[in-house]
């Protein structure tokens, strides 16, 4: 573990929920993690494993009502942005905390050019005049390798195509200089070309800036090529939490290891293809009404008795390794 | 090959691009531009492509829910391009579609057993006890409970919904199935079970699937052959591990080389091609894709290449593959 | 962190409100104003069907003897320059408004919604031609259309029921043919087209039954306008003949001449309007907000 200064965010037990017409909705569940300086974190899962979720928590963005922050603290540079009040939270987004979602389109203001926009977001933190803060706006259309970008930041978002919107969202997020940037499946909207070049963006970006980066995503593809670690999460909670090599050459959660071997991948010469993927049964369970012990457990291979009654701890394996799971130590022969 | 089910002939399909108050047509879409393939009977055909390329298009031409510009589309041999709509129905039994989003393509105010039922019923081949029957096994063939067809659409999960989609489409014993992105729209874990459950099908009734994806690996997984289209054209189509293991194209080597690989170890992303797709109202002219192209010479901002034959059932549309094979290897 | 009481936010959320009646009880609470145009509308439609019940008189029985008598325990609303009793008239005019409402608002949204599907299904110059004409009416107040319409085919319930109808079209139509168009290209009406369904079964089964709920919305705030417009109507006595009681004529026909001599004659009639209007809009509000969380401001 590095040293604690190195520590750009720090998630302690955090919990969020919803107050919904069919009951209590578990979002987050006691999650902790940390990211450090220039480091890449992804977070992995299904639609309503909690990955969103997390990350409107950490911009303290989740819509209320119906949706609360209940538990936890989550320290950006030792500072824990739940106990800010909102005006304080306000300065903070943005500035020291940024996000870029998944639809490029709809997180633009579309009757405002490009340029107008980054200038708007920096003054609102930065004292700066207009023609300083116009400066940076085209500097960072610069950064994110936007082509011509005094012209382009006179344009306004519709004359821009997908990727080059999605690279405006980057410059905008990052125009503040940032501790910690989120990025809300980044390249899902996008075409495969396209998510490549945001990709390679977004790493060389934050190498250059040394933001810590929380990336979310249900693609373990993105996760293998960008990460240097993982968390693995499953309806709410952490199931699983290692270095992206750990996590890939020996998954410890029966849940990622059967993620893993559900994609399937591009043939490569001399490696024989699978006849068939492999399933995880079932569906994901309702968040209002989970099981008592491990969530998974109704769809695991492996599960016994144990799993039903009692939600297993995460336990390290080693070198950082976490996993929550009873069956741990068997996954690796079973499978 | 086994006997060809399908076979499409030189299609267009061109959309007028109006604006201004009197609507005037200030351009052309041309979504699709001279497609032409050929399907087999219990083969798998992959169309894969990026947004626009008009992968979409071609599915719905193929079954006449859009009408092409020109070109020709056979189905076993007989041509129902100009069918009116009464000649056509009879031939809807043979093909069928499922599409993307399993929220959208299931009408919510109907069950899941009248939505699977309904083509039965449309077309008059069974009623009451003997329907409910019908569709009972067809449930059961998708991998769904029978009591499960009393439920509307917004009680089952989204692979479920695929799943009922898949029954609809089985219903009239098609010959054809035309899947338009079936998976995409679901989880991971999902979406493997959907893809063994279309294989499995397929084995068991002997189907054709035409099945367009974005996703290279879902295509490669489940079809036999794969077109790539780029910009309303097919610039490379072969037998999938040929193509997989020898892509000709340097668009097709961008698109694999794109793929984020589910392997930390293995090779970093390096993105092959820079900026957009160009639009499709007014393409590039020569070939789409020199814009993009690495290797992209003068006579490719000029000449059309056209699909050519380069050994092995592999068709290339790709002037540097004229004399010389393919263009230099993917570093 | 301030501490929470998971049970008062998931009750605030309306967790405990599940299934039937506590559902409704729920929605009453959440949507009070709604839940009291409810309470009207209920009281309006069941003195309609009661009025020869509840009315203490026969509405039209004249009484010389006690013409323009005050409020009184025998006379609650006074009785008019007849002698016939104001309660009992405005109880049946209660009659003529929902027939007029219901009525009219059932015949323009029938002709709507054949008007908007066949449009939005058609295209081309049907759709154009039926537009062009949607305009025209609209441009012409509704109250003027229906003047012109009972002038032209002369007063009698079924002629004011039409004439209050057919301005009410347009509004229908262009509502679902806007559903209609955008239905059409869903999905799942695409998958009818490929199991080789007639167009007219597709509009049937497949895009008018999604088109209802905005159009109960649309009915039930046009409700309180056709109500209006009849009272208007009577008010330049172009509505319902005499003898029937229909407020708006009870307002006319007082108004001018004994609103300082006889005021009660103004204003019980006046109060019916307003509340039989007022309990229609306020219920059409909460219907759209619970049916249509979209339009949600």
């Amino acid at each position: 573990m590095a040293d604690s200064s190195d520590l750009v965010l720090e998630v302690k037990n955090l919990k969020t929920v919803f107050f919904t017409n069919s009951g209590l909705f578990k979002a987050v569940d006691d999650l902790s993690f940390t990211v450090k300086r220039g480091e890449t974190l992804a977070i992995v899962g299904e639609s309503g494993c909690g990955k969103s979720v997390t990350a409107l928590s950490l911009m303290r963005l989740v819509p209320d009502p119906p949706g609360r922050i209940v538990g936890g603290s989550v320290s950006l540079e030792a500072t824990d942005l739940l106990a800010l009040s909102e005006a304080e939270m306000r300065k903070v987004r943005g500035n020291r905390i940024s996000m870029i979602f998944q639809e490029p389109m709809t997180s633009l203001n579309p009757v405002i050019r490009i340029g107008d926009q980054i200038v708007e977001a920096v003054r609102l933190h930065r004292n700066l005049s207009s023609k300083q803060a116009r400066d940076i706006a085209v500097e960072m259309l610069r950064l994110v390798r936007i082509p011509e970008p005094a012209r382009r930041a006179r344009e306004y978002p519709h004359q821009l195509s997908g990727g080059m919107r999605q690279r405006a969202m980057i410059a905008m997020a990052l125009a503040c200089r940032p501790a910690l940037l989120i990025a809300d499946e980044p390249t899902t909207a996008l075409d495969v070309t396209i998510q490549a070049q945001i990709l390679a963006l977004i790493l060389d970006l934050q190498k250059e800036l040394g933001t810590g980066l929380v990336l979310i995503t249900h693609d373990l593809g993105v996760v293998a090529q960008t990460a240097q670690r993982v968390i693995v999460m499953y309806a709410g909670r952490k199931v699983e939490e290692a270095s992206v090599e750990a996590l890939f050459a020996a998954p410890k959660h029966p849940y990622t290891r059967g993620l893993m071997a559900s994609i399937p991948a591009v043939p490569a010469p001399g490696v024989a293809a699978q006849e068939r993927l492999n399933e995880i049964p079932g569906t994901v369970p309702s968040l209002v009404r989970l099981p008592a012990g491990c969530a998974f457990a109704p769809r695991c291979k492996l599960a016994i008795k144990r799993c039903e009654a009692e939600y297993p701890p995460l336990i390290d394996w080693g070198g950082g390794h976490l996993a929550a799971c009873w069956r741990a130590a068997d996954v690796a022969e079973v499978a | 090959m086994s006997k060809v089910l399908l076979e499409v002939t030189d299609l267009k399909k061109y959309y007028p691009v109006r604006a201004g108050v009197l609507r005037r047509q200030v351009g052309t879409v041309h979504s699709v531009d001279g497609v032409s393939f050929s399907l087999g009977a219990g083969e798998t055909l992959g169309l894969v492509g990026e947004s626009g390329c008009g992968k979409s298009t071609v599915a719905r031409s193929v079954l006449r829910l859009v009408e092409p510009t020109s070109g020709r589309i056979r189905l076993d041999g007989e041509d129902i391009t100009h069918l009116s709509k009464s000649a056509l129905r009879p031939h809807r039994r043979a093909m069928q579609i499922v599409f993307q989003d399993p929220f959208a393509s299931l009408n919510p105010r109907m069950t899941a057993g009248d939505i699977v039922g309904e083509p039965i019923a449309v077309h008059g081949l069974a009623t009451g006890k003997e329907l409910e029957t019908r569709v009972a096994k067809l449930f059961e063939q998708v991998g769904l409970r029978p009591d499960q067809m009393r439920n509307f659409p917004h009680q089952f999960s989204g692979g479920q919904r695929q799943r009922i989609c898949i029954a609809r489409a089985l219903a009239l014993e098609p010959r054809l199935i035309v899947c338009d992105e079936p998976v995409s729209a679901l989880d991971v874990s999902i979406q493997a079970q959907v893809i063994n459950l279309l294989i499995d099908l397929q084995k068991r009734h002997g189907f054709s699937y035409l099945f367009i994806a974005h996703d290279l690996a879902v295509v490669a997984h489940i079809s036999h052959r794969v077109a790539v289209m780029y910009l309303g054209r097919i610039v490379e189509i072969a037998d999938k591990d040929e193509l997989f293991s020898n892509p000709r194209h340097p668009y097709t080597q961008a698109l694999l080389a794109s793929v984020p690989i589910a392997n930390p170890l293995a090779k970093k992303l390096a993105p092959l091609v820079d900026g957009d797709v160009p639009s499709p109202v007014n393409p590039p002219p020569g070939c789409a894709f020199h814009t993009r192209c690495r290797f992209a010479m003068e006579r490719c901002r000029t000449e059309r290449p056209v699909l050519m034959d380069a050994g092995d059932a592999h068709q290339v549309a790709c002037l540097l593959n004229e004399g010389t094979g393919k263009p230099a290897s993917v570093p | 962190m301030a501490a929470i009481d998971f049970e008062v936010e998931l009750k605030r959320a309306g967790a405990h409100a599940t299934g039937g009646w506590r559902r409704v009880l729920f929605l009453a609470q959440r949507h009070v104003l709604g839940a009291a145009g409810l309470t009207i509308m209920t009281v309006f439609v069941l003195t309609a069907i009661f009025a020869d019940f509840i009315a203490r008189y026969d509405p039209l029985s004249v009484d010389a003897a006690h013409a323009l008598a005050r409020p009184s325990w025998a006379h609650w609303m006074g009785t008019d320059s007849f002698g016939r009793d104001v309660f009992s008239r405005i109880i049946h005019g209660a009659r003529i408004s929902l027939a007029v409402g219901i009525g009219s608002t059932a015949l323009g949204g029938t002709i709507g919604v054949i008007v908007g599907l066949t449009s939005g299904y058609l295209s081309g110059w049907v759709d154009l031609m039926f537009q062009r004409v949607s305009d025209i009416l609209q441009a012409l107040p509704l109250l003027v259309l229906a003047l012109i319409m009972t002038a032209a085919l002369g007063p009698s319930l079924p002629n004011v029921i039409l004439a209050i109808a057919i301005p009410l079209i347009p509004t229908v139509s262009r509502v679902t043919r806007a559903n209609t168009l955008a239905l059409r290209e869903q999905p799942f009406v695409e998958a009818a087209k490929s199991i080789g369904m007639s167009e007219i079964r597709i509009a049937l089964r497949h895009v008018l039954p999604n088109t209802l709920a905005p159009l109960i919305v649309l009915a039930t705030a046009q409700l309180g306008s056709t109500i209006l417009t009849e009272a208007s109507l009577s008010f330049l006595g172009l509505g319902i003949p005499e003898p029937y009681p229909s407020w708006g004529r009870m307002l006319s026909e007082s108004a001018a001449e004994y609103v300082r001599t006889a005021p009660w004659l103004v204003i019980f009639p006046g109060i019916a309007i307003s509340l039989a209007v007022f309990g229609a809009n306020l219920f059409g509000d909460a219907l759209r907000d619970i049916l249509d969380p979209r339009q949600r401001g």
